[in-house]
């Protein structure tokens, strides 16, 4: 509205007063749209034309990425705990390494992604979401912030927990190591956490305190010597999963691995899952620009653009059958019934 | 009758009934406003209450009026327990501004359930929202509402500030004698006051003196009834005589009256001066608000101050109605309560259920953690067994769900509809330049009720016809003078009166008739000319028209302006003197008529006014030469029962022909009859007149009394036929009415044969319809005549019917039926077991006409179809006549007319010509109606997607209420993202032009047969809204199933889907994009983006920097892309099959407007069919 501004603009002032009736009668100038069968045909055709290529070019970017998974919560447990998998995990003494050879079905580029998935995890649960205190998190003055903590806010005898809540106690503890032909693959576990959460979200001058101390241990321990916005593995666990599956990044292979390589994968497994039947999962994933292996919208892009391409032909053969001039008065239904009472 | 117990009790703790604030009670002494304000509400008030209260009236003491002191308010209010002048009509103060705006915002049934569900969300175990984010809208809409009403209030104190600080001349008490300037809100009860020409009167005043040595005082009083012309006021001349001794306070007089009431057309009080008694009327007494007019000062003294004058105890709000679809609507808002609560059901026993599944595994799962180890003993940790979880989970799914009942509807229904309104209000179709008055809407909540009006119930005078009357002809003595020639504007021929060197000519001009003309001048006394004069006599004297000298632009010349609450009185005064009886002056006393160049003075010895019992007036007079004579006019049915039979039999015959001759050319007829009283006639009637007119109360009904007894045995002197024009533009508005489908019922007191012929020149009746007439006088005659018109009806409804079926579409086959009752067989028919049978005829007749009607029976006839069908009324009227119909149906337009303002105030709309009626409902009620049911349905679905979409989530959180969605998302949703676009669709879009709309009044059907708003309509929308919430859910749910995905991130994602998705939705039901259209839908998801962005900005919340994250990726854009479509492709395929296949009247139309005239420009033709040749092609 450039115009409103300079009250001198001499043609300005009628223009403004030729429009200002206008809007009062309500007699703006509009565009009327229509849905003429030329505009039908043409919208379903064009939805049809662009979205069969997304889909095909999803489906070859979801083709091309190559998965690895692995489910090992069962199978980590020895023959002889099957029937007590929950005391075997709690227990102290047992051993729970386990490992396991992976074998890559086609060539991978590097970087490969490592991800923990977990099923029938619900980071969503109203109770866990809530769990935690930001501000806590963020610096050392809100140390003592531990609203919505509970149960996990302070040890018995009253000290802070940091960090307090149920997600941060629950923190997941299983480790992998790699290896081909007994040569250790590097597992690059920075940079995993989003950037964004390492500098402003988690504080650098707040350090672990008290955590892990209670009467249940929830999960893995923290280095109470490194500041939490480098402690990677909590931030990323800590951006709360939308599904109770959901993977989560555990670190990546900078090399390629190629195909048919046996690749030795040594597990901790530590992480109780047992207690509510959830499974356990070590992914290995390469990466397209749709994310990882997912075939369902390639599917959905091409499903949607077919049935609009076939709308779109159906729609010619419907007009073509019954055609019909647009805005014929005869019409009208009291041009047809002429003494039709409505 | 409870209220009449109400009441009851009310006279007990009050002397004088002090009707409770309603605005149809504004007046009770005019008999006619006294039943019509009684009929309006049969509940509350009746005939018998009105009587009652009369009654009451009569029997209390003088002991119980209040007694006012002249000049001296110390002793009138000695406790100062009367109010002093100062108004108030601010709501709040400083202090109670909180609590009582508070009180009254929360009268709203939403606010309460907004409260409702912030509290619940307050309680710990229940806190869904953070504090913030569940009470911030209420308190937004709170806070606006207050600022609103603040401000509003500010300007009231300001308002009142001045309106208090005016100053007025007010008489020292001292005894000086001295008029002292004092503020308005320092006057106090039975202080006496000054006020000069073109002021405002500051508070209800008896006059005791005015500047004309007669006592006259002329008011306006447009701001109290909206009339215009000026009323006259007079003061005694027992006061005016008195004045120097009274402002010197040596003599004492005191005024009785009764307490305050809100009556402004009634007063009751007696002035005792010098041990005289004088009795004081309406006519004796200013009020507040109105402006003294020519007249260079009045002096009076108050007796009714601030807040009990009768201004202010009559300014109340307007009606409140509800509209047709809010009912449905309603209706439907159950339906979306029982889905609400099946879905908060459904959370809470999934909930319970998951719970006992995993009974053992909840100590354990880290994300549930049961007990809280850290206090020692191991408690549980927010957990209270299965059952209350159940019910905590109910609870919080209420406060989850809660828009699922779209309460933002309600706020933006009015603000729509407000909206509305305005646009009616700023329509120049609806603008009426000779009356220089604009639609008004009193009524803010039924303006979509217009679009579906079946029954129009039209009045006659005022509303169909101006209300301007003008005199045509007379018979005078059973000889008919009909042949009246338009004078000249500035002929020689127009009767001018000489006053010293001056003309003075009337105001308005009459054509008149040579031969009578001749007559009355004609030398000689014939017996012909002298009845001829007496007629002329009677017409300028029978009459309370006060003619005002008005001055033009050549000095030489006067006009005379007559002003007067009659319009047919001032037909009347003008033809008087346009024949040479020119009325010139009058006061309280005498009046003086220039007769035929020779001025004379008549005394006015008494006047009985109009009243609609007696349906006459009269006046009488004492002549030049001494003699008494009482003039009478009257309607012909009151007056040939009291005319002298005996001697005039056969000049009554002929008036009688003439006067049916004059009213089936649509004429109104008045009939003027004298008598000459004797020396003992008149005493006897002075003495009677005398103590009725001091009685305090009942006076009306005694000086009824007394004007029947002296009029009787008059002698004929003729009859006047006044022709009452059409208004411009009725035909075609009544046929354009009846082509839309509305039946038009004309409801008049007017005579049968004068509704009948007003009924073809407005073409509501034509030649070739069939009248059934019904006149009867008792019950037996009326069922017989109603069996009769049933059988014709049906015998004619068959014989068309059979038409129909052999003539196939030539013309209408159908035999059109005029129905046309009158009012004394309403009376029988009315409230008895033949209403049905009423009905049944009055329903298959193509235009009902009811004449003789009484307001009661207007309202009767309303309630007649309103009882007995579901079809919208619409009652249009301008009289206090019509208060009871406006009142009583559907939708109740006041034609701001000649007639008062009455009408108006008891009207839901109000404007200046019948003719408005038509771009009033067919287009304005066409556009209200569609819009706002597209806007519920609009606002039902937007608001169901959203639960939807929640829901689908919450079963993936194991029932847990946890909402990907951040909390302020959900709460700005309705009030942020997606409001505003409703808001102005609702306001501006138009489904078809004013032009189409009124070329084609059927369109209105759409309205009538409840199209765009119905169940059907309903059900199909929610199931629109289910779809689209599972695209928008399981798009991304199974897009983002195996990544890494947060949950702000997801939610994000659906927060924009269903933003974006819902406005595109709307986007493509707009039938006009101007550019508001457009800033509004793109702002709105513009805004919405920009708020997801500044949520995720914030740090402490959860979701920190996930909207910047997702949206880098590939998949976020693809997903919104897919939702978009798949979501819409539905609702998309429906409305193309819908649009060509399903002929509808709309959708032609909108192609109608858009491919213009198709069949006269081949141009478009050849468009057309390049469209057709070109498709054979895209198929290859």
């Amino acid at each position: 509205m450039g115009d409103s501004t300079s009250p001198s603009d001499g043609p300005a002032e009628p223009r403004r007063k030729s429009k200002k009736p206008k809007c009062l009668q309500q007699e703006l100038p509009a565009c009327k749209p229509l849905l003429t069968p030329m505009i039908v045909v043409t919208t379903f055709a064009l939805i049809g034309i662009i979205f069969i290529p997304i889909g095909l070019a999803s489906l070859s970017a979801s083709e091309q990425v190559v998965e690895i998974v692995y489910q090992y919560d069962v199978d980590c447990i020895p023959e002889q705990s099957q029937n007590d998998k929950v005391a075997f995990i709690q227990s102290s003494v047992t051993n729970k390494t386990c490992t396991r050879t992976l074998t890559v079905p086609r060539h991978m580029d590097g970087p490969v992604h490592i991800y923990y998935e977990l099923d029938n995890f619900y980071q969503n649960h109203r109770r866990y979401v809530k769990s935690r205190s930001d501000k806590q998190l963020r610096s050392k003055a809100s140390e003592k912030v531990t609203t919505n903590c509970a149960p996990e806010a302070t040890t018995s005898d009253g000290s802070v927990i940091v960090p307090c809540g149920l997600i941060a106690w629950s923190l997941f503890n299983d480790t992998y190591s790699f290896a081909i032909d007994s040569k250790t693959i590097e597992v690059n576990k920075k940079n995993i956490a989003w950037q964004s959460d390492k500098e402003h979200k988690f504080g650098n001058d707040v350090y672990p305190k008290n955590f892990q101390m209670g009467g249940l241990i929830g999960g893995a321990k923290l280095n109470a010597n490194i500041p939490l916005s480098e402690q990677e593995d909590l931030i990323v666990w800590m951006r709360t999963a939308a599904l109770p599956k959901f993977r989560k990044l555990y670190g990546r292979i900078e090399t390629d691995l190629d195909a048919n390589e046996q690749i030795t994968v040594t597990i901790q497994n530590n992480y109780n899952t047992y207690s509510f039947e959830g499974k356990k999962k070590l992914v290995l994933s390469t990466t397209s620009w749709i994310g990882g292996k997912n075939d369902f919208l390639g599917t959905a892009y091409l499903t949607v653009g077919s049935l609009c391409l076939f709308l779109a032909m159906a729609f010619i053969v419907l007009y073509l059958l019954k055609p019909r001039t647009l805005g014929d008065p005869s019409y009208l239904s009291w041009n047809r019934n002429p003494d039709g009472h409505y | 009758m409870a209220d009449g117990e109400r009441t009851a009790f009310g006279d007990l703790l009050r002397p004088i009934a002090d009707p409770p604030v309603r605005p149809d009670l504004i007046s009770l002494s005019a008999s006619a406003t006294a039943a019509a304000s009684a009929a309006v509400d049969p509940p509350h008030g009746s005939r018998a209450e009105a009587d009652r209260l009369g009654a009451s009236l009569k029997e209390l003491a003088d002991a119980d009026a209040r007694v006012v002191f002249v000049g001296d308010p110390g002793r009138t209010d000695p406790g100062l327990a009367l109010p002093g002048n100062a108004v108030r009509t601010a709501k709040y103060s400083f202090l109670t501004f909180i609590p009582r705006n508070l009180f009254e915002q929360f009268r709203r049934l939403a606010y309460v359930y907004f409260l409702a569900i912030a509290v619940l969300n307050q309680l710990p175990q229940l806190a869904v929202f953070g504090r913030g984010a569940s009470v911030l809208p209420l308190a937004f809409v709170l806070l606006v509402t207050a600022v609103k009403d603040a401000y509003e209030d500010w300007r009231r104190h300001r308002s009142d500030l001045v309106e208090n600080g005016r100053a007025a001349p007010v008489l020292d008490p001292a005894g000086s004698g001295q008029f002292q300037p004092r503020r308005w809100k320092d006057l106090r009860v039975g202080e006496v006051i000054k006020v000069l020409a073109d002021e405002s009167i500051p508070c209800d005043m008896v006059l005791l003196a005015t500047s004309d040595p007669t006592g006259v005082a002329y008011v306006q009083t447009i701001n109290l009834d909206g009339e215009s012309n000026l009323k006259t006021r007079y003061a005694k001349q027992e006061t005016m005589s008195r004045l120097p001794s009274i402002s010197a306070g040596s003599v004492t007089t005191l005024i009785r009256c009764e307490t305050p009431n809100r009556n402004i057309y009634g007063f009751h009080a007696n002035l005792e001066v010098d041990g005289k008694r004088v009795s004081l009327g309406a006519s004796n007494i200013i009020l507040r608000g109105c402006e003294l007019k020519n007249t260079a000062w009045a002096i009076g003294v108050a007796v009714y101050t601030g807040n009990e004058t009768k201004v202010m105890l009559n300014s109340s709000g307007a009606t409140s109605k509800r509209s047709r679809l809010e009912t449905h609507m309603n209706r439907e808002t159950l339906l979306l309560s029982a889905i609400l609560i099946t879905l908060c059901s459904a959370v809470s026993i999934c909930n319970g259920i998951w719970l006992a599944i995993h009974r053992d595994e909840l100590e354990l799962s880290q994300y549930f953690r049961k007990r809280d180890y850290s206090g020692g003993d191991e408690k549980y940790y927010n957990y209270y067994g299965i059952a209350m979880q159940v019910f905590f989970i109910f609870l919080m799914a209420v406060i989850v769900f809660q828009i699922m009942i779209p309460i933002s509807l309600y706020i933006s229904m009015e603000l729509v509809r407000l909206g509305q309104a305005y646009f009616m209000i700023r329509d120049k179709n609806l603008y009426d330049e000779s009356s220089n008055s604009r639609f008004q809407c009193r009524a803010l909540n039924i303006n979509e009720d217009l679009g579906q009006i079946r029954y129009v119930f039209s009045d006659k005078t005022g509303t169909l016809t101006e209300n301007k009357m003008v005199f045509q002809c007379a018979s005078i003595r059973g000889i008919d003078y009909s042949e009246g020639k338009d004078p000249s504007p500035n002929g020689s021929d127009v009767y001018c009166v000489v006053v010293g060197d001056q003309f003075w000519r009337p105001k308005m001009l009459v054509k008149t008739d040579p031969k009578l003309v001749r007559l009355l001048r004609s030398e000689g006394e014939t017996q012909e000319g002298k009845h001829a004069r007496d007629f002329f006599l009677a017409l300028a004297a029978c009459n309370t028209i006060v003619p005002l000298i008005v001055g033009t632009p050549d000095p030489k010349q006067k006009l005379i302006d007559y002003q007067g609450e009659s319009p047919d009185e001032q037909a009347l005064v003008y033809a008087a003197a346009a024949y040479g009886y020119v009325l010139i002056e009058r006061t309280s006393g005498h009046i003086v008529i220039d007769v035929l160049g020779d001025r004379q003075r008549f005394n006015v010895l008494g006047l009985h006014e109009f009243d609609s019992d007696r349906k006459r007036m009269s006046v009488i007079i004492g002549c030049p030469d001494r003699t008494v004579r009482l003039f009478v006019k009257g309607a012909d049915s009151s007056m040939f029962g009291v005319l002298e039979k005996s001697i005039d039999l056969d000049i009554i015959r002929a008036t009688e022909t003439n006067l049916h001759a004059y009213s089936s050319v649509g004429l109104r007829t008045l009939v003027v009859g004298m008598r000459e009283l004797s020396r003992n006639d008149f005493e006897e009637w002075q003495s009677t007149y005398e103590k009725a007119s001091t009685a305090l109360y009942g006076r009306g009904s005694l000086l009824r009394a007394v004007a029947s007894s002296v009029e009787n045995n008059l002698q004929i002197l003729g009859a006047s036929g006044i022709e009452d024009k059409l208004q411009q533009g009725v035909p075609e508005a009544i046929e354009s009415l009846r082509q839309a489908g509305i039946r038009v019922w004309v409801l008049t007191g007017d005579k049968q044969e004068t509704a009948i012929s007003i009924g073809y020149s407005c073409k509501l009746l034509t030649s070739e319809m069939t009248h059934i007439v019904i006149n009867s006088n008792s019950e037996a005659s009326c069922r017989k005549s109603l069996e009769d018109a049933i059988a014709i009806s049906s015998k004619f409804v068959t014989i068309s019917s059979r038409a129909q079926n052999t003539i196939t579409g030539s013309g209408s086959a159908r035999v059109p039926l005029a129905l046309i009752i009158d009012g004394t067989s309403l009376v029988h028919i009315l409230e008895t077991e033949l209403e049905e049978k009423l009905f049944k005829i009055a329903t298959v007749c193509d235009v009902v006409l009811c004449c003789r009607v009484a307001p009661l029976q207007k309202a009767g006839i309303v309630a007649l179809i309103k009882k007995r069908t579901e079809d919208m009324t619409l009652a249009i009227g301008d009289g206090a006549n019509d208060v009871s119909m406006i009142q009583m149906a559907d939708v109740g337009i006041g034609i701001s007319g000649q007639e008062g303002r009455q009408a108006v105030m008891a009207s839901d709309f109000a404007m200046g010509q019948f003719r408005f009626l038509v771009p009033l409902l067919l287009v304005h009620g066409h556009w209200n109606y569609q819009r706002i049911a597209y806007m519920i349905l609009y606002n039902f679905y937007r608001n169901a997607v959203f639960v939807f979409i929640m829901f689908w989530y919450v079963l993936y959180t194991a029932y847990t209420l946890t909402t990907a969605i951040t909390e302020w998302s959900s709460v700005l949703y309705s009030v942020l993202y997606t409001a505003l676009p409703t808001v102005v669709v609702g306001i501006l879009d138009k489904d078809l032009s004013r032009r189409t709309l009124l070329e084609y009044p059927k369109l209105y059907g759409n309205g009538q047969r409840e199209e765009s708003y119905n169940l059907k309509l309903f059900i199909l929308t929610m199931m629109d809204a289910i779809w689209q919430s599972l695209v928008v859910f399981f798009i991304p749910y199974m897009a983002y199933r195996d990544t890494t995905v947060d949950g702000s991130s997801l939610g994000d994602l659906w927060t924009l889907a269903v933003v974006t998705l819902v406005n595109i939705h709307l986007a493509m039901d707009v039938f006009r994009w101007n550019w508001i259209t457009h800033l509004s839908i793109w702002g709105s998801i513009a805004v919405a983006v920009m708020c997801v962005i500044l949520i995720d900005s914030m740090w402490f919340l959860p979701g920190y920097w996930a909207i910047y994250h997702i949206m880098k990726t590939g998949l976020f854009w693809l997903c919104l892309l897919g939702i978009f479509a798949a979501g819409m492709i539905p609702r998309f395929t429906m409305k193309a099959l819908a649009e060509y296949f399903m002929l509808n009247d709309i959708q032609i139309s909108r192609e109608l407007e858009k491919f213009g005239n198709f069949n006269d420009f081949t141009g478009t033709e050849i468009s057309m069919s390049t469209f057709s040749q070109t498709h054979p092609g895209f198929i290859r």
